[in-house]
């Protein structure tokens, strides 16, 4: 299981992939998808840096090296199946030894962004406190979701307004984050706390957390996708600022863009 | 990787006992063959079957697998397509999924099935390995699947039944086809008493390929090897399971085994990638999928299909439980395996991207010359047949049938209730009806993002997903059948079926292109039954013939009958069609405010069948009439329109009428309009009532900017298409407005549209 293949996660299907922008004035940056089995939106990750105008670089789940790039992005899906416990197989791998070394780095530190299986990835190799259990409602749900950006100071959100609003596409079935009360104290007072729900809690999560940060603000995660609202007409029908083309919301480009701009300095 | 041989030694019945003791009873009743087949298997072998080669027949030619009751009129489908029908098509009925060249090199492979019966006994397994299969059917041909659709039938939606089937259906959809990372992009949701015994499970997956990339089961060049990887090889999905047990001869193993196959859809979902590695290296000649009756249908099917011979040692199969027997290993329909045909050059190179995936696999044995299927079993023979007469030459029925002697008396039964005094109150209880009402509790269950290409999912008329990023080719795809039509009059009813998946293809702005479908009917030992089954196929096929769209693959479910009451008859047609660029896509709500309403079609009055006679328990009289020369108009210009940039927003009708359309238009985005009904009412010679809730075919609802009236009035008159303009699009007011009969607030009609399933599910 350690072969590389940086081709595999985008054999077959609809192709090409946005390719990586030459012109891009941020394309100097590289942004590593991480590929495990049973991984769904590694293609959409690397889809939505591209599309933010960096180069996404296909990583695999059983290397040992993460190819020289700049931040890493562990996508949604089902890694393993979700058995035993979301996330709990994958943060084995072999690349994850790699990621949690570089992203407990100091000021240099690796950015790193898990989103859905990816947050619950980084929770249970203990890069992000908390974890994530069954929805409230014990059902799956796919939804076009208003959350707030609590704190932009972090890698992954400079591009946003502190407060601002978006619309991002949800879809999970154990996405209710928990953690002891000091653990929320400790995040709400360090201004870890990064997206919060609004217009109604999805499933449960404790005091309607969205997504967290580590203390230096280089590791992200969240449970909704902002992958899935970064190209007009294949997005949420609509948009924190308003009405928009249909399915034409990107309110999760600027997720990307923040850490390429971040990164380029 | 070699398996481990069972220590068990059973008392096999090998091709030398089945010789030697030629009277030896044999449990073929039990296992579900005739009298007759039997003695056919007898004189095909020239001998009695071996325990293993009854087991292989008795599978491979059950209904199910060998359509030897449909087989007859299914021919249709093949004998009324004309040449500029078949210019699309790659790849037609026959093999795991038809395959369409949507251009630019690209093809698209689509199928829809029925898990019926599995999904009422266990709703969440059954459910959730009915995407599964499909999905190995799409994966069989070399593609990508890239989208799954769900069209469901449950029983009445307050019978104390209808709950668990529901939530385990709708979850094991979900928990399925989640996991493996495919959009689900539509279907449809209907309940009806009928269906209380009987609750229709199909399943359509749609694949995305090169043409290049098509892959056939079939096993070609002697030498070459048989290899079966993914999951192991257990106990589940075994027919006859009570009856080979008592074959068995050891006491201590389980006696009654599940019949019902168990889900694992991240085993899945490795296979999907690793299939797809093994296609674009090259290291496979044949691939199939084992589905129902396992690895009596891959070997067969990819021997028959290839130069005619194999040579298998079962004892090389992985087992999950190594108490089974060779007849039980034959038959098992554990789920997430597939068997492919490598040559011995690319033996290493196949097991290279085994070991990536980590997935299991076992060399099962070779291609021959011989025109023989052999079976070992530690290398005691135990089949030893001819695999076409297992997988093709099954017995075919001309089952008896006629027309059934109370349709006259349903057809002379018209709808004549009193109209209702409120309009109001009558379009709320049609959207807030089980049938009409909002699907989101069903659908906001299902992953529609994933992939990233999805351009239009459910409630627009059709899905619609991209292939080519650079250019936006796409496809859109629609399911429909409609149980009641099809009660009143069966040739319609299919008739209908494929007329309003073609309608809703063509209103999302695509051009349709191919058929699939999913033949739910009741017993064929009915001949009432029967010919209703008969009069759909024909009805089917001359419908596809008239709008020039084949069928391109399918599947037949029978027996869907409790305690001698059938089902409807049920035929679900699927319609693939392509857009050159989904950008274009026309959704099915209004968003900017002034623009033209307009109604495409003329209303009749046709309310026999319709939801509205249904909410006042009647179902008499004949379906609306169809005129498939309107419909191929209509569809012109819907897509006419979606190309030229001249409508906004499109909704077909069909059940629930106008009033349903325009509910659906409004709630879409939250945007009313103002709507008059006088001069359609005096046009049409109808009443209000009428217009609003009749079930007139070859009929739309748009809105047009009002830059493009003109042209698009030039359009439909140039093609002498009815049309009128029956209002204006509001987004002021929050209302839809009829005017001079009621307004209704759109948080009202929302309340009443989305609050059934939730007060019913939860």
């Amino acid at each position: 299981m350690t072969t590389s293949n940086i081709e595999t996660p985008l054999i077959g299907g609809p192709q090409p992939l946005a390719s990586n922008n030459e012109d891009s004035p941020l394309n100097g940056v590289k942004v590593g998808v991480v590929t495990f089995p049973g991984s769904l939106d590694d293609r959409d990750a690397v889809r939505a840096v591209r599309l933010a105008g960096g180069s996404a670089v296909h990583l695999w789940h059983g290397d040992h090296s993460l190819q020289d790039v700049d931040a890493v992005i562990i996508p949604g899906g089902f890694s393993y199946g979700d058995y035993l416990r979301a996330g709990a197989i994958s943060r084995f791998a072999p690349l994850m030894e790699q990621i949690t070394a570089a992203a407990s780095g100091g000021a240099d530190a690796l950015p790193v962004l898990g989103i859905c299986n990816g947050f619950q990835v980084l929770t249970e190799a203990h890069l992000l406190p908390g974890s994530m259990i069954k929805n409230n409602h014990l059902h799956f749900i796919c939804r076009d979701q208003r959350l707030r950006v609590e704190n932009n100071g972090t890698f992954w959100t400079s591009e946003y307004a502190d407060g601002e609003e978006l619309v991002i596409p949800l879809k999970n079935q154990d996405g209710q984050f928990v953690a002891d009360n000091r653990t929320l104290d400790e995040l709400e007072g360090e201004g870890r706390v990064v997206f919060r729900y609004v217009d109604g809690n999805p499933n449960g999560s404790r005091r309607d957390i969205a997504g967290i940060s580590n203390a230096a603000g280089n590791v992200v995660g969240l449970m909704p996708h902002p992958e899935h609202a970064v190209e007009a007409g294949f997005g949420p029908d609509s948009s924190a600022r308003g009405e928009v083309e249909v399915r034409g919301g990107t309110d999760g480009l600027g997720i990307f863009t923040s850490v390429l701009k971040k990164l380029v300095g | 990787m070699t398996a481990e041989t069972t220590s068990k030694k059973f008392n096999i019945d090998t091709v030398a006992n089945a010789e030697a003791t030629p009277g030896q009873a044999l449990p073929w009743a039990e296992l579900g063959l005739k009298e007759n087949e039997f003695q056919r298997v007898e004189e095909i072998l020239g001998r009695r079957p071996t325990g293993a080669e009854l087991a292989m027949y008795s599978v491979m030619w059950s209904e199910h697998c060998s359509y030897k009751s449909s087989k007859v009129h299914l021919r249709q489908f093949g004998e009324k397509v004309t040449d500029a029908m078949k210019e699309h098509l790659l790849v037609g009925i026959g093999e795991n999924a038809g395959v369409v060249d949507i251009g630019d090199g690209w093809a698209v492979t689509f199928k829809v099935e029925s898990h019926n019966h599995p999904s009422f006994v266990e709703p969440y397994q059954g459910a959730a390995t009915g995407v599964g299969g499909i999905v190995r059917d799409i994966i069989s041909m070399g593609a990508r699947p890239v989208a799954v659709m769900d069209p469901l039938r449950f029983g009445a939606i307050d019978h104390p039944d209808t709950a668990r089937l529901v939530h385990g259906i709708v979850a094991g959809i979900g928990g399925y086809g989640n996991s493996l990372g495919l959009p689900n992009i539509g279907g449809e949701v209907v309940f009806d008493s009928v269906y209380q015994g009987n609750p229709l499970v199909n399943a359509l997956a749609v694949g995305v390929l090169r043409h290049e990339d098509i892959r056939l089961a079939n096993a070609s060049g002697a030498g070459n090897k048989v290899v079966l990887f993914g999951a192991r090889t257990g106990g589940d999905g075994i027919g006859g399971a009570s009856v080979l047990a008592s074959e068995s001869f050891d006491d201590a193993k389980p006696s009654k085994r599940p019949a019902v196959q168990v889900g694992d859809p991240f085993a899945e979902k490795v296979l999907i990638e690793c299939c797809l590695e093994l296609f674009k290296a090259s290291v496979v000649e044949g691939i199939q999928d084992l589905g129902a009756a396992g690895i009596s249908c891959a070997t067969s099917e990819l021997a028959s299909n290839g130069d005619g011979g194999m040579h298998v040692e079962l004892t090389n199969v992985l087992l999950r439980d190594p108490s089974l027997t060779p007849g039980e290993i034959l038959m098992s329909e554990s789920q997430e395996r597939m068997m492919a045909v490598v040559t011995p050059e690319n033996v290493s190179a196949f097991e290279a991207i085994m070991d990536k995936w980590a997935v299991e696999y076992s060399w099962l044995g070779e291609v021959t010359d011989t025109g023989r299927l052999i079976i070992e079993w530690d290398g005691e023979k135990i089949v030893d047949v001819d695999p076409r007469t297992v997988a093709h030459e099954g017995p075919v029925y001309e089952r008896p049938y006629h027309r059934p002697e109370w349709l006259d008396g349903v057809q002379a039964d018209t709808f004549a209730h009193e109209r209702p005094a409120d309009l109001r109150e009558a379009v709320l209880e049609l959207m807030a009806s089980p049938n009409m009402c909002a699907k989101n509790w069903v659908t906001d269950q299902y992953d529609r993002y994933v992939q990233g290409n999805t351009a239009l999912a459910m409630p627009d008329d059709a899905g619609v997903i991209r292939v080519d990023e650079e250019t936006g080719l796409g496809v859109a795809i629609s399911t429909d059948a409609n149980g009641r039509y099809s009660y009143l009059n069966p040739y319609e009813g299919a008739r209908l079926a494929l007329a309003e998946a073609y309608r809703n293809v063509a209103t999302s702005g695509a051009e349709p292109l191919a058929v699939t479908d999913c033949l739910n009917f009741g017993s064929p030992e009915d001949p009432e039954v029967m010919w209703q089954f008969a009069e759909s196929v024909r009805g089917l096929a001359d419908a596809c013939q008239e709008l020039g769209v084949p069928v391109t693959g399918g599947n037949v479910s029978l027996y869907n009958q409790t305690g001698g009451v059938a089902i409807h008859p049920t035929p679900v047609v699927g319609v693939l069609g392509v857009f050159d660029d989904v950008a274009r896509r026309t959704p099915s709500g209004w968003r900017e405010d002034g623009q033209a309403v307009y109604l495409l079609g003329t209303t009749a009055n046709e309310l026999e069948g319709s939801e509205w006679a249904n909410l006042r328990g009647h179902l008499g009289g004949q379906p609306p009439a169809l005129d498939l020369a309107a419909e191929k108009t209509l569809a012109a210009i819907l897509v006419n329109c979606s190309r030229d940039g001249m409508i906004d927003a499109a909704h077909d009708l069909s059940e629930g009428g106008l009033a349903a359309g325009l509910s659906e238009m409004a709630l879409r985005f939250g945007v009313g309009a103002r709507i008059g009904l006088d001069e359609l009412c005096e046009r049409d010679g109808i009443d209000a009532f009428t217009a609003l809730f009749s079930e007139s075919q070859a009929r739309a609802v748009v809105s047009v900017p009002r830059s493009e009236e003109v042209r698009f009035n030039d359009m439909c008159t140039a093609r002498n298409f009815p049309t009128l303009r029956i209002g204006v699009v509001d987004t002021e007011n929050q209302a839809l407005d009829v005017q001079g009969y009621f307004t209704l607030p759109l948080d009202q009609l929302r309340e009443a549209h989305e609050g059934t399933l939730p007060k019913h599910f939860g």
